[in-house]
């Protein structure tokens, strides 16, 4: 591999345009990589707080602080700006920042239209923190349908700031898919001489299958957001029996792209834990074609499984019995995927630097999340478990210590390589051990208050899940503030002043394009393609 | 990086096309799954106007019970209810109930009943020769009206289905009010429980 930034083809090389326009005209992707991960880190806290208002009011049976109305806001925004404003920007940004750099491309395929996706995304949730200010000051409801937003509680009996939220939604929608369309551009023609599709990173792989999933998927929420806008507001009756309609058609539609929707949210993260586990094992990884297809079949099998968070509904037994085995048959492929990670660590050099902590934290926690899946995924005990704190156990296993792990990972994998400095490895394993020891905290009293029966999106419980809830609580007090560990560690790491210089390589067993630029990566990189033997 | 200009813009023309596509699929899924339910009877609708070219073969070795129901949409100001709670028939008999509605307030409003039949694998089986939710019903102010229903449940049923259940909901046909029923505190109240003056007929 030989990765020589020859520099006499480019003049201009790491000349930057100044100021605010730097930001506001960006074509560079690095640039707008880093815009997009402080956007998604800015919209973490919003969200956060968010979840510590839920968390506030669940210390106790009873109402405390908020009234239900409120409450359901609460759910509702922290859910949207969580899925949609914190896991999504932030993989778009890692892809905009690592997708050319690991293949040896000197930017994005559609600069342009790269600045244009993220610009849409701070007036998208500008919409939507607005309808919740004006809450607070008394103007109406913020939508709190729950982030499902099912029809008749989002058409019929849907706040007035319904229409801004449905706004926002097809902006963000629109933002996607034109990040998604970048990517697989990129992907597809920019790759350097010799990088071969067998040959890229997995995490190229898995943003490349995301990137189809997304501009499948989207555009299908974006029609359901329109079915809702126009019952909402020009008489049409898609959701609205009185008029012909049906709302369980609502649940379909949302679930057709809520389903691959949560792949979207998963994939980029099996990316990052398949560059990082092999890296610190110091070995290449294990059965990278198995991966691939594992990635692909995945990608497949979320398509015909939408059905499964609907099982309450009223199908027929044979409707069920397809979707439960469709939905059963995913765990064979992430079975694939948590072995190789596992076989990747078999008898290799293992270092356990903050990145490698989180990935293995991530296969570990995230295979729990995969199992209680797999519980839900059968008919009979969904029936029990539906809409019960099980549910909620489940997908914040699968998302905070499976998607936002990954990301953590990822960040401080790659950090070094985009400030030119290492982070503080004292601080970054204080925040690794004081968010999984109190995630856990958080998280796992959960799953025995849903089997119990507590339902989820109450603000109110009953006496005997008052133990488990306040223990609960406490833990998100301590996951949501040891996240200003991360935010200080990140400031001190890009100010460099009290921290040591990243070398380009920067870990032992790196391996990629990636590693072979100099730290920090220059402003322009590989204008002239590398070649990949 | 010319060279690829123009490989990006197949990309993304290929990948517009994908984008519209999907959208339109979003939509086609609407009638897709009205399809799909009436194949399946999934979501309990029963088909239109039963038209039959020959009497259909009575089976007299069966009876199934049929139940009536009665609901109103939230803001339909009218009393209903079936005048029979439940009847007894043999598949293949054809048979006449009757529903009666009364619009209490002092407005002319338009309804229209929809008819929903559990189990949903019944649905399919069960045909209406005569209903009131064919066409939209008008009802006066302070107008009383009984209304028709007669239906044959096809001897093709499953033999696992022993009850039957028949429910309609009568909804305002939308624009057909104005917004003054929301407010109309009287008529939010009403409820098919309230008695109507017309004495019940055991069938």
């Amino acid at each position: 591999m030989s990765a020589v930034i020859e520099e006499h083809h480019d003049e201009h090389h790491d000349h930057k345009p100044t100021g605010i326009g730097r930001w506001l005209f960006s074509t560079n992707h690095k640039d707008i990589g880093t815009m997009y991960l402080w956007f998604s880190f800015i919209m973490f806290f919003v969200g956060g707080t968010l979840a510590l208002v839920i968390r506030a009011e669940l210390f106790e049976p009873g109402l405390q602080f908020i009234e239900p109305e409120l409450f359901n806001q609460m759910t509702t925004l922290h859910g949207l700006i969580m899925v949609f404003g914190v896991i999504m920007p932030a993989f778009v940004g890692l892809a905009n920042w690592m997708v050319p750099l690991m293949i040896g491309a000197p930017d994005m395929a559609l600069p342009r239209m790269n600045n244009w996706s993220f610009w849409l995304l701070p007036g998208a949730f500008g919409l939507l923190i607005a309808s919740l200010v004006m809450s607070l000051m008394g103007m109406g409801s913020a939508p709190n349908f729950g982030w499902t937003f099912y029809a008749p509680l989002s058409t019929t009996y849907g706040p007035d700031s319904t229409d801004y939220f449905i706004f926002s939604v097809h902006m963000m929608g629109i933002s996607s898919i034109m990040g998604a369309i970048n990517i697989i551009a990129t992907i597809i023609n920019m790759r350097a001489p010799g990088m071969t599709y067998m040959k890229m990173p997995i995490f190229v792989w898995t943003w490349f299958i995301t990137a189809y999933l997304l501009i499948a998927v989207m555009p299908v929420l974006a029609g359901a957001v329109t079915m809702m806008l126009t019952d909402r507001n020009f008489g049409t009756s898609f959701f609205s029996a009185a008029g012909g309609g049906d709302p369980v058609l609502f649940q379909h539609v949302f679930w057709f792209f809520g389903h691959p929707e949560v792949y979207i949210m998963i994939l980029p993260s099996f990316g990052i834990i398949s560059q990082i586990v092999p890296t610190f094992s110091r070995k290449k990884i294990f059965g990278y074609s198995s991966m691939v297809y594992a990635t692909s079949s995945i990608a497949f099998l979320s398509f015909i499984v939408w059905a499964h968070h609907m099982f309450t509904t009223g199908m027929p037994v044979a409707t069920e019995l397809f979707f439960m085995y469709a939905t059963m048959l995913i765990a064979v492929p992430t079975g694939v995927k948590v072995f190789n990670w596992v076989s990747t660590m078999w008898k290799g050099s293992l270092t356990f630097e903050t990145p490698m902590l989180f990935a293995i934290a991530f296969i570990f926690l995230f295979t729990i999340g995969g199992f209680t899946g797999l519980m839900l995924s059968i008919v009979p005990a969904d029936f029990q478990y539906h809409d019960t704190y099980f549910v909620v156990a489940h997908f914040h296993y699968v998302l905070v210590t499976g998607a936002l792990y990954g990301i953590f990972a990822a960040v401080y994998f790659w950090i070094p390589k985009w400030t030119g400095n290492m982070y503080d490895e004292k601080l970054g394993k204080l925040h690794f051990w004081v968010s999984t020891i109190s995630v856990n905290v958080l998280f796992f009293p959960m799953h025995f208050v849903g089997l119990a029966g507590m339902p989820r999106r109450i603000p109110d419980y009953n006496m005997q899940f008052a133990e488990f809830n306040a223990i609960a609580s406490v833990g998100a007090f301590v996951f949501g503030f040891a996240q200003l560990i991360l935010l200080y560690n990140i400031i001190k790491t890009i100010r460099g002043r009290r921290t040591e210089k990243a070398t380009d390589k920067v870990w032992e067993g790196a391996e990629g394009l990636e590693w072979t630029l100099p730290s920090p990566a220059p402003f322009h990189s590989f204008t002239t393609p590398p070649t990949v033997k | 990086m010319n060279n690829n200009s123009d490989g990006n813009k197949k990309v993304l023309r290929n990948l517009l096309f994908v984008v519209v596509g999907m959208f339109g699929f979003g939509f086609a899924l609407v009638p897709l799954y009205d399809v799909f339910c009436d194949l399946t009877g999934l979501n309990g609708k029963t088909g239109e106007q039963y038209v039959s070219d020959a009497p259909m073969q009575i089976d007299t070795s069966r009876e199934i019970k049929v139940e009536f129901l009665a609901n109103l949409n939230d803001g339909m100001p009218w009393e209903f209810k079936p005048l029979t709670y439940s009847v007894k028939v043999h598949p293949g008999e054809a048979t006449r109930v009757e529903y009666v509605a009364r619009n209490k307030t002092n407005r002319d409003i338009v309804g229209q009943a929809i008819p929903s039949v559990t189990p949903g694998q019944a649905a399919a089986h069960f045909q209406k020769t005569e209903c009131f939710c064919f066409t939209e019903q008008v009802l006066k102010a302070g107008e009383e009206k009984i209304m028709p229903v007669i239906f044959i449940v096809d001897p093709s049923i499953d033999e696992d289905v022993h009850e039957i259940s028949l429910s309609y909901t009568f909804f305002i046909k939308p624009g057909s009010e104005d917004a003054k029923v929301k407010t109309d505190n009287m008529a939010m109240k009403a409820r098919p429980s309230v008695a109507l003056s017309t004495p019940l007929t055991q069938h």
